[in-house]
């Protein structure tokens, strides 16, 4: 049952993903091409939203749920790895047209062929996994 | 009331409530937004294999895999309750490029059937797109360490420098992709 809030969270996120388009390959293709502001508004929205969310979290020490101190985990101070698999990632999302969340949206919507494409995704993950001791960071 | 939500959203509602996912999850559990994670849970869960990066105990991660659970029943609903009408409204010049390379179907609404589809597996332009595509999100993602959500909507709300790098880098090589590597491919 303590599971139950994530469920929900998702359920909202996925409707506002689909309803706003955002899980759609023209969309994706409009940004890359600087064609449309819609995606730029979405994001650029979304990130001021949540920016002010975190900062009254840390400013008033605000506790979660269950009354324990929020935390926060600064992502890994290198550069390269950012550089480098930023820009792969980006590839891949103006070629498949989703990233991670819109794809499993998009299957949920019936587009059931980006499966393959969420499929795809885990084995480029998988394969990260293996030879990532190998990669710079 | 569901004929104007079953309308495409604009951004400055959308926006916002895609924002409020970040304190939400800190609030409900004090979870991290990430969505790509769950591809590495999966991993982990399924064929661990004694590769270093997937022996974690992957079931105290559980909540972010119910969490992408629940974005998969918000795609079926919807479109069950709130499916728009109307054929999806693409840029014009977007429209006639398309139509060069032959897709020309806009039906289908979200996604071209003309290119994510199970047939276009067989063809080259279709296996670079979908399969390739697939998997440099997945490899480029872990590497990065996040994707979208994770650097782009979580870690630029956390004013995090690192996420600001990567959210660049994914505009450049997206931008790259679009506008280069597709036309050639598409070309086929």
């Amino acid at each position: 049952m303590k599971l139950i809030k994530f469920l929900i969270t998702g359920i909202v996120f996925g409707i506002v993903m689909a309803k706003s388009e955002a899980i759609s390959w023209y969309r994706i293709q409009e940004m890359f091409r600087f064609q449309a502001f819609h995606m730029y508004g979405i994001i650029g929205v979304a990130v001021v939203m949540g920016a002010l969310g975190v900062w009254l979290i840390k400013k008033y020490h605000i506790r979660d749920y269950s009354g324990n101190p929020i935390a926060f985990y600064p992502k890994d101070k290198s550069v390269i790895r950012y550089l480098v698999g930023g820009t792969i990632f980006g590839m891949g999302w103006a070629l498949s047209g989703a990233c991670p969340g819109p794809m499993v949206v998009n299957i949920g919507y019936g587009y059931f062929a980006m499966a393959i494409v969420f499929f795809f995704a885990i084995v480029g993950t998988y394969l990260y996994g293996l030879i990532k001791d190998k990669l710079p960071h | 009331m569901i004929e104007i939500l079953s309308k495409p959203w604009p951004w400055y509602i959308a926006g916002p409530l895609i924002g409020l996912t970040v304190p939400a999850l800190l609030l409900l559990g004090n979870k991290t937004f990430g969505i790509s994670s769950s591809m590495r849970h999966v991993c982990a869960a399924c064929l661990p294999a004694n590769i270093p990066y997937f022996k974690y105990d992957w079931k105290k991660e559980i909540w972010n895999l119910v969490f992408v659970a629940g974005i998969l029943i918000g795609g079926y609903l919807a479109v069950i309750c709130l499916q728009n009408p109307n054929e999806i409204i693409v840029n014009e010049t977007l429209k006639t490029e398309l139509a060069g390379y032959g897709i020309t179907d806009f039906s289908n609404a979200l996604i071209p059937s003309d290119i994510v589809s199970w047939e276009n597996l067989l063809s080259f332009k279709g296996l670079f797109m979908i399969v390739f595509g697939g998997f440099l999100i997945g490899f480029g993602t872990r590497y990065a360490g996040g994707c979208t959500s994770g650097h782009s909507i979580m870690g630029l709300s956390a004013l995090s420098l690192t996420s600001l790098i990567a959210t660049i880098c994914f505009m450049a090589g997206g931008f790259l992709a679009a506008n280069v590597i597709l036309p050639f491919i598409l070309s086929f």
